[in-house]
């Protein structure tokens, strides 16, 4: 009863008969919306890779269903998100309930700040996010994907690797410079390397019901604590596109898995829940235990590891999908400028650093999820139902309440990649938080502040009164790594190419008084900001962003 | 050893508050009680508001053994 279920068939790789060793850049291990995403990524970036998956179709069921705001400015960078935005369910408010009450304990709105090009989060099965991934990549020149191509070997070499693969019709072997595996939390990669994936288990389980219905549910975001239908138990009610609805029930751990997923005993749990008469069919059900792991490091010289893969979360939060998407959005760009002999090779260092602690946030915040939604103590539990009591009308009590906090951007302000600020800003952005968006308008069309930068070095001048860009800016665009310098004022009446603040946003969210540049990373991270635009500045501070060795930015070269 | 948590007596009437703290506890089950003084940790807790002050009463109460 597999919902929507594209098949991809197997194509005779041209290495079967050929002797010419092929030797390529990058090839990527899994064909999951993450290792779909990094091909796009280093497409985007001039790469070309291989995607080489043991499967053939996209994943069975919904899986990853929430895609977070950062996800959608990451897929929007690589020109794919509109699918996921027409096709997908969005919502903003969520609501908790607690006990035999009807009524909501109380209701929260996602997304905080207006006027941004997308909502904080929409609803959509994993499965179409893999189709329109793929159906991109096949309209783009880079990127190959091979299904039912099993990566059955890795060799690492002091300059590359050496991947071995097994297909229906024969075996054959690619040389790459990197591997980056996106082959998810069982990665057969890492234990052919024999990595350790440390963590823990949780001891319960979870059954997810995909049902299929005509209902007049709100378009939001509910979740039970110890509801009557689940006692002891919580549940969770969220809508996909195609009128299915997911419906998770928290089972505990000893149960009886076979027992608990006969059709009779699931229809039993989902009419308890959602009243008896209506009518409903079965997309997809699964039971689920989950983990919290991640791998020490996710870089091991030429194999890059990414996603489910380098880092596994609980669900609550939904900081899987959206986390590897961050790591994608992270690694393409520093990939690039390495292949291009640009940056060196241990500029991987601050991939590793910075998803490294990234993963561990998720990982944090997803376990305390946990042990709010599932107390491991008595006290434990008396706390937990005193918060809730109090949160239907005390403000500061649904601060505790944690049903999974929900994924947003990491900030990756302890990066050594930053340029320390030596001017003070009155913005909510620091260095190392991704930018925020805002509402402008170009060449007479309404648009989006982060529709203008990424994928290079961008920077945003606010120009004074009637002003361009300022002296020495072009010369910027000129260097071995470019800085597009982009001019923003609110002058309606400013001409081609230039930025319109229209409604004052952006200078108010970064705090742009005039003479004020930001300089942001391909991956629109903020990494380091000015009062006033220097030249020498800005090369220094690409030069750290980009981790060149030192003697070059001393000597004062465009790096 | 106390750097912002203050341990001096700030009670007015103390007997009365004691009073009135034991009182509420009147007729009520061993989990009545034990929820009932949840909420009061919570409630005074976000009164202190100061993270500081927080995890100095937690540290306080961890280590804290009756002098002899």
């Amino acid at each position: 009863m597999p919902g929507v279920r594209q098949i991809y068939p197997f194509a005779r790789p041209p290495e079967l008969d050929s002797d010419d060793r092929v030797h390529l850049p990058v090839i990527i291990v899994g064909a999951g919306p993450i290792g779909l995403a990094m091909g796009l990524e280093l497409d985007h970036q001039g790469i070309r890779s291989i995607i080489l998956d043991d499967d053939n179709k996209a994943s069975t069921g919904s899986k990853a269903m929430l895609w977070s705001k950062r996800s959608l400015e990451v897929l929007d960078r690589l020109d794919c998100s509109q699918r996921l935005l027409d096709k997908g369910v969005t919502w903003n408010l969520g609501k908790i309930f607690f006990g035999d009450s009807k009524e909501p304990v109380y209701g929260f709105k996602v997304l905080e700040e207006e006027d941004q090009q997308f909502p904080g989060f929409i609803n959509l099965q994993q499965y179409y996010v893999e189709q329109f991934l793929k159906d991109e990549i096949d309209a783009r020149e880079l990127t190959e994907v091979r299904w039912e191509n099993e990566v059955t070997a890795v060799d690492q070499t002091a300059d590359g690797a050496t991947v071995t693969v097994s297909t229906p019709q024969g075996n054959y072997q690619l040389d790459c410079d990197y591997v980056i595996a996106a082959d998810g939390s069982h990665s057969p990669i890492r234990k052919m390397l024999g990595f350790d994936f440390e963590g823990e288990t949780f001891q319960d389980h979870f059954l997810i019901a995909d049902i299929k219905m005509k209902a007049d549910f709100p378009t939001e975001r509910w979740f039970w604590f110890d509801p009557p239908f689940n006692r002891g138990q919580s549940a969770l009610l969220h809508k996909q596109p195609d009128d299915v609805w997911r419906l998770d029930f928290q089972l505990g751990w000893d149960i009886d898995r076979a027992e608990e997923l006969k059709p009779d005993n699931v229809s039993r749990r989902v009419r308890a829940m959602m009243g008896e008469d209506f009518e409903f069919e079965f997309e997809w059900v699964s039971i689920y235990t989950f983990q919290c792991r991640q791998m020490d490091r996710f870089v091991h010289q030429r194999v890059i590891f990414i996603g489910d893969a380098a880092h596994l979360v609980s669900p609550f939060g939904a900081r899987g999908a959206n986390s590897g998407l961050q790591d994608v959005d992270n690694l393409g760009w520093k990939l690039a400028l390495i292949l291009d002999g640009k940056a060196p090779p241990s500029l991987l260092e601050s991939y590793d650093y910075e998803r490294v602690t990234a993963a561990k946030e998720n990982i944090l915040s997803s376990t305390r999820a946990t042990d709010f939604i599932t107390p491991k103590s008595e006290i434990s539990r008396v706390f937990r139902d005193a918060v809730l009591a109090l949160a239907r009308d005390f403000e500061f009590a649904r601060r505790f309440v944690n049903s999974g906090r929900l994924s947003v951007a990491c900030i990756l302000d302890e990066s050594s990649l930053n340029t320390r600020d030596q001017d003070s800003f009155d913005s909510k952005l620091v260095p190392g938080s991704p930018s925020v968006d805002a509402p402008v308008t170009i060449n007479g069309e309404e648009s989006w502040f982060l529709k203008s930068i990424g994928n290079e070095f961008t920077a945003v001048y606010f120009a004074r009164n009637g002003e361009k860009a300022p002296d020495g800016a072009t010369d910027l665009e000129e260097d071995a790594i470019p800085v597009r310098t982009i001019v923003v004022t609110e002058d309606n009446k400013a001409g081609a190419g230039i930025l319109i603040d229209h409604k004052g946003l952006l200078r108010q969210r970064l705090d742009g008084q005039p003479g004020t540049y930001y300089l942001f990373r391909p991956d629109q991270h903020l990494v380091a900001r000015w009062r006033e635009f220097d030249c020498q500045a800005v090369r220094d501070a690409v030069a750290r962003a980009t981790m060149q060795p030192r003697r070059i930015v001393q000597e004062g070269e465009p790096v | 050893m106390s750097e912002k948590l203050r341990t001096d007596p700030q009670i007015e009437d103390p007997d009365d508050f004691y009073a009135r703290l034991i009182d509420l506890h009147q007729g009520l089950s061993c989990d009545e009680s034990n929820s009932l003084n949840c909420k009061l940790i919570l409630l005074m807790a976000n009164h202190i508001g100061d993270r500081e002050v927080l995890f100095e009463v937690l540290d306080v109460v961890r280590n804290y053994r009756p002098q002899k």
